[in-house]
């Protein structure tokens, strides 16, 4: 069998090969990881004892202890709005521009364009680091927002929360985190991707559009160290970095969150662009939908544009592009009992039977223990080989059916799944008497959804038939 | 090849038979139809006989599964295989069939089969793909995976699975979508079966024109899918209960296609239910609310826009006087009504309706026991087209009003008059109805010989005829009917207890006999039973409980003759091993009786049961269960026997004249 065509005995130098950037950004993700682990055993060991003492005898006063710059903000802000006014002249140049004479050459357009763009960008990117740094403060008066969790989970990262004795501080914060994340991805999941803004409906121009870059959404930092240049996805893991550079860094007013004031004009709505040509979320796209936050364009983006890296450890199927949806999967993955011959799974039976009910030529799937079924008397046994040969055979020329790329797919994944310690809960008979499960019977669906598609080949937990199958089909391609 | 043609001279040299040219042999097969061992004989003629033979037959019916391979090879041609009397059909067997009869067969009876799993169903759906019909009844133990594999017959148009309580919504979501052609499907007692299976099919196969979906745990939800059949012709809901008006009234249409309809026993469902469910339903032929509301001008007024309706069933519903009038008052004629056991049916309302449902062929009036005389007086006036009037315990009726129905009702074929005061006057007037095939005068105490002669001189066609404890007929009673209807099929002399074997013997002239029951009648003898096995090659039943003195000379003749029969009723009569093992000879043989045989030795009882080979069902005595080895009986179980144990202590039998006092005390 060809390497290439077998996922599963790939090395991961190929998988690089294949999305270079991706591995990268894995790669330092994990880094990370671990640094916030090295971070958290130091913390364990109580380096900042005098801290832990004064939040415990403080621990009413909450709101005191993020204090903030005003002038700091201040100052942040009027550069903020220098600028605004800069990018608005100009915009008013190119409009009454257009509007005297004919239309230009596209390209001094797209120049004019690629200005605004990078302008706006700027603009956005330090308003939102000076909300950041107020995001602590407003968090304890917020809190039930979850438009402002979403900011907090991955933009701009809260700071630790200051409630509870030192040592738990980094964990609660990145608790926190991951569970707006979650919160987020459970919300979304239900609908399509990025649906929720799919009903809103402002008319093109009342809002702001921004685009990221391809780098700044996949970077996995946002904040790095002045003098280190380590990179952190929260500020507060920065700072607690910054302590060990010196010790002006562990005064109280330098952990604490840097301070904003909030801003007294009211925000322009923001809409976000995807950077990626041709996607209907890009905003040259002739029915251009924005993307609602900056969360919305990364998870957009990832999901969209880029590979899925992560694989459901429990399926071995499922694969996804944001870790937060591998989460939300693996917390359901085996209980979608209602299984579908598209391979489609449902936690309801009434929705697995609208579905069937929708589409021609898919069918509910019946789970292999039960197919196991009885077991066949010995006297039958010989009989029985030849129909599962002959039935093994059907099942062969029907595989032809299926696409080639997926069909291969079908084959490493059967692999990997036989190769499993679960694999040995077939005895030979029951190979045989499942091949007659029989799911290559029914055509494959005229659509082929990759995230569901082969959801069927999932091992351990959940023996399908359908693995049989698909194990005879690679039998014969060997 | 040249041996092959020698022998073939050699055949023509010898047989005269082979001048007959084949079209007309044929023919002739075509009317060979009433003995299924005829067809054998006939192919035992001579070799072209039999190969004409193979190739004429469509229809096979194993007993065994052991041969199965040849037996299909030699008949080329079979379209139906029915397995009823075969109990053991395994995967192998499937298989087999498969490989064998490929695209030729279209139709198999399972019904009565076991052993058989998804595997063999499996390669039945892929091998023979022209299969049409399949009965999978009474199949407990398969499963959804089963289902699936049924799924794989895409032309299949008829598909029963009534019991088969193993499969779910997700097996008939894959029949639904898999066989799209269905026509006709039973679900009845599918018991795993819901709204979204039944509205899958309803959604997937739109050729549907039977549906049975008794008992089923089905809500309203599933009800507007089936509406919306365009060819559904038959809607069975019987036992629905979770159907009730409230769910109904939200239906906005009915099925317009719809010819029968039942919904008996829907316990929820009111005329209000009723009447949305039958909206626009213009063709409605049939209607059957047995065990339902209570029969009242309402649900008369409900009814009365059925412009078609010929026929409704009200059995064991609370019927009230003024909704028999309301019925009484439709422009529709109706043609069948049955109020079987239905409490308060009164002369008023019974006469109102008959009176006006002239065109009435068949009414059943059984056990409404406040009618008199002035009921059947009415009946037979204006309802002389009637051909079936079943009034089993009518025990208010006079003797006086029988000399009625003789009078007026010529057409009758089908008379149940159990239980009643009619006499040899009745009787003598009844044999006026020269059409009549089936007549049932069970527990008629007031009848003798002298009436029963005049049945026999009278009524020719008679097929069917029960005497239970009708204990005034004696020989000559049966005498005169053996020798007047010779196309009897069906006796039952139960508890007649003058009855000798002369009478056995008077019957063994009708060669159509398939049933013959005289328990009680001791002084049969094993003469009389010889007669019948001589006589009666058709014979498939035989119950002779409590013929103390037939033997195993009995059994003997029986074991020779009766190739046909299939269940016997040997307890408490003086049969041994002997006799017993010599049944064993009767290849088909399935269910057996045998209590209180005294001088059944455990060893012999097992060797019998050991011999024969094709039983399905044995009711014996308990104390046989630890005196025989547990293995015999698994064997027997794993052939498809099933054993019923008996704990019943010998009873003394009841003076015949008292018993139906004594009946009615207990009561």
């Amino acid at each position: 069998m060809d390497l290439k065509e077998t996922p599963k005995k790939v090395p991961p130098d190929h998988q690089s090969f294949n999305n270079f950037n991706l591995q990268q950004y894995q790669q330092k993700w994990e880094e990370e990881d671990s640094s916030i682990q090295d971070y958290n055993m130091n913390i364990e060991q109580s380096q900042f004892p005098e801290f832990n003492q004064r939040s415990e005898a403080n621990p009413n006063n909450q709101t005191k202890i993020p204090e903030w710059d005003p002038k700091a903000m201040l100052s942040n802000l009027s550069f903020l709005e220098q600028k605004i006014h800069q990018l608005q002249e100009l915009v008013h140049l190119i409009v009454d521009r257009r509007g005297q004479g004919p239309s230009r050459a596209d390209e001094l357009v797209a120049q004019q364009q690629q200005l605004v763009t990078a302008d706006l960008t700027s603009i956005i990117v330090q308003l939102i680091s000076t909300a950041g740094s107020l995001l602590p403060s407003v968090k304890q008066t917020l809190s039930g927002n979850p438009s402002f969790g979403q900011l907090s989970g991955v933009v701009f990262p809260s700071g630790p929360n200051f409630n509870g004795n030192g040592n738990k501080v980094s964990d609660q914060s990145n608790h926190v985190d991951l569970k707006t994340e979650q919160n987020w991805t459970e919300e979304h999941e239900s609908k399509d991707e990025e649906d929720g803004d799919e009903g809103e409906n402002l008319p093109p121009g009342s809002y702001e559009i921004l685009q990221l870059e391809k780098e700044e959404i996949l970077a996995p930092h946002t904040h790095f160290c002045t003098i280190c240049g380590k990179g952190f996805k929260r500020d507060a893991n920065l700072r607690m970095h910054m302590r060990g550079h010196g010790d002006e860094y562990k005064t109280a007013a330098a952990l604490a969150k840097p301070n904003k004031e909030s801003s007294s004009e009211p925000m322009l709505i923001k809409r976000y662009s995807c950077p990626y040509a041709g996607c209907k979320r890009n905003k040259d796209h002739k029915k251009f939908q924005p993307l609602k936050t900056i969360l919305c364009v990364k998870n957009h983006y990832k999901r969209t544009h880029c590979d899925k890296s992560y694989t459901c450890s429990r399926c071995n199927t499922k694969k996804f592009s944001v870790i937060a949806d591998l989460k939300t999967h693996e917390k359901h993955c085996g209980r979608d009992k209602w299984l579908c011959s598209c391979g489609t799974t449902f936690s309801r039976k009434d929705k697995l039977f609208g579905h069937i009910a929708l589409f021609q030529g898919h069918t509910p799937a019946i789970p292999l223990d039960e197919t196991k079924g009885l077991l066949v008397g010995p006297s039958d046994k010989m009989e029985t080989d030849e129909i599962a040969n002959a039935v093994g055979f059907a099942g062969v020329n029907f595989g032809s059916n299926i696409s080639n790329g997926t069909g291969v797919q079908n084959v490493g994944d059967v692999k990997r799944s036989v190769d499993d310690d679960s694999a040995s809960f077939f005895s030979p008979l029951s190979f045989d008497s499942s091949n007659l499960g029989g799911f290559q019977e029914f055509p494959r669906p005229p659509f082929d959804d990759s995230d569901t598609s082969f959801s069927y080949l999932l091992s351990g937990s959940f023996n399908y038939a359908r693995k049989n199958g698909g194990e005879c089909g690679s039998n014969d391609l060997e | 090849m040249k041996r092959q043609k020698s022998t073939n001279e050699f055949a023509c040299n010898n047989s005269s038979f082979d001048l007959l040219s084949e079209e007309l042999v044929l023919s002739i097969l075509d009317k060979l139809n009433e003995n299924p061992l005829d067809k054998k004989s006939f192919s035992l003629v001579c070799k072209s006989f039999f190969s004409i033979e193979s190739h004429h037959r469509t229809t096979l019916k194993p007993l065994r599964p052991d041969h199965l391979k040849k037996t299909l090879t030699r008949f080329p041609y079979i379209t139906h295989l029915d397995f009823s009397l075969c109990p053991r059909v395994t995967d192998a067997s499937l298989s087999t069939i498969s490989s064998v009869c490929n695209k030729m067969l279209r139709s198999i009876d399972l019904s009565r089969s076991k052993f058989f799993t998804h595997v063999g169903l499996s390669s039945l759906a892929t091998g023979c793909s022209n299969l049409v019909e399949m009965d999978l009844s009474n199949a407990t133990e398969l499963r959804d995976s089963a289902a699936a594999a049924i799924a794989r017959a895409e032309n299949l148009e008829r598909l029963s699975l009534a019991r088969c309580k193993g499969i779910t919504d997700m097996g008939i979501g894959c029949i639904a979508v898999g066989c799209r052609k269905l026509r006709f499907i039973n679900l009845k007692w599918c018991l795993g079966v819901g709204d979204l299976g039944v509205g899958l099919i309803a959604v997937k196969c739109k050729e549907i024109r039977s549906l049975d979906l008794s008992y089923l745990p089905i809500t309203n939800k599933c009800l507007p899918s089936i509406l919306k059949l365009q060819y559904l012709e038959n809607l069975v809901l019987e036992g629905c209960f979770g159907i009730d008006d409230d769910s109904l009234a939200v239906l906005k249409q009915g099925c317009k296609s719809l010819e029968t309809l039942d919904i008996s026993s829907c316990q929820n469902v009111s005329h209000v239910g009723l009447s949305s469910l039958t909206i626009g339903t213009r063709c409605l032929r049939q209607l059957i609310l047995a065990y339902g509301s209570p029969v009242t001008p309402a649900l008369a007024d409900t009814l009365q826009r059925l412009s078609a309706l010929q026929s409704i069933t009200l059995d064991c519903c609370p019927v009230t006087c003024s909704g028999l009038k309301a019925i009484g008052n439709w422009c529709v004629s109706l043609r069948e009504i049955s109020l079987s056991k239905c409490s308060g049916v009164t002369d008023e309302g019974l006469s109102s309706l008959v009176t006006r449902h002239k065109d009435l062929r068949k009414l059943d009036i059984t056990c409404c026991r406040k009618i008199t005389h002035v009921s059947i007086a009415h009946i037979t006036n204006s309802c002389t087209s009637l051909t079936s009037l079943k009034m089993e315990s009518c025990t208010l009726v006079p003797k006086e009003a029988f000399v009625l129905i003789g009078q007026r009702c010529h057409l009758l074929e089908e008379l149940d008059l159990t239980d009643n005061e009619i006499d040899d006057e009745g009787l003598k007037s009844i044999s006026r109805c020269s059409k009549l095939s089936t007549l049932k005068l069970g527990i008629c105490l007031n009848i003798t010989d002298k009436g029963l002669s005049h049945i026999g001189m009278g009524c020719s066609k008679l097929m069917e005829l029960d005497l239970y404890r009708s204990a005034g007929i004696t020989d000559s009673g049966i005498l005169a009917v053996a020798a007047g209807c010779p196309g009897l099929e069906m006796i039952n002399l139960a508890y007649c207890q003058d009855i000798t074997d002369r009478s056995l013997i008077s019957l063994s002239k009708c060669s159509k006999l398939n049933t013959l029951e005289s328990r009680g009648c001791f002084l049969i003898t094993s003469l009389g039973i010889t007669a019948i096995a001589a006589g009666c090659k058709q014979l498939i039943k035989l119950d002779i409980k409590k013929c103390y003195n037939v033997n195993d000379t009995g059994m003997i003749p029986l074991a020779h003759l009766s190739q046909n029969l299939r269940q016997i009723n040997l307890s408490y009569t003086s049969v041994t091993e002997l006799g017993l093992l010599s049944l064993a000879s009767i290849s088909c043989l399935q269910t057996m009786t045998i209590l209180h045989l005294k001088r059944l030795t455990p060893s012999g009882l097992a060797a019998a049961l050991l011999a024969c080979g094709a039983l399905t069902k044995v009711k014996l005595q308990a104390s046989f269960k630890s005196l025989l080895p547990k293995p015999l009986f698994e064997h027997l179980e794993a052939r498809g026997c099933v054993f019923q144990w008996r704990e019943k202590v010998l009873q003394a039998e009841l003076d015949p004249k008292c018993w139906k006092l004594q009946f009615v005390d207990v009561q």
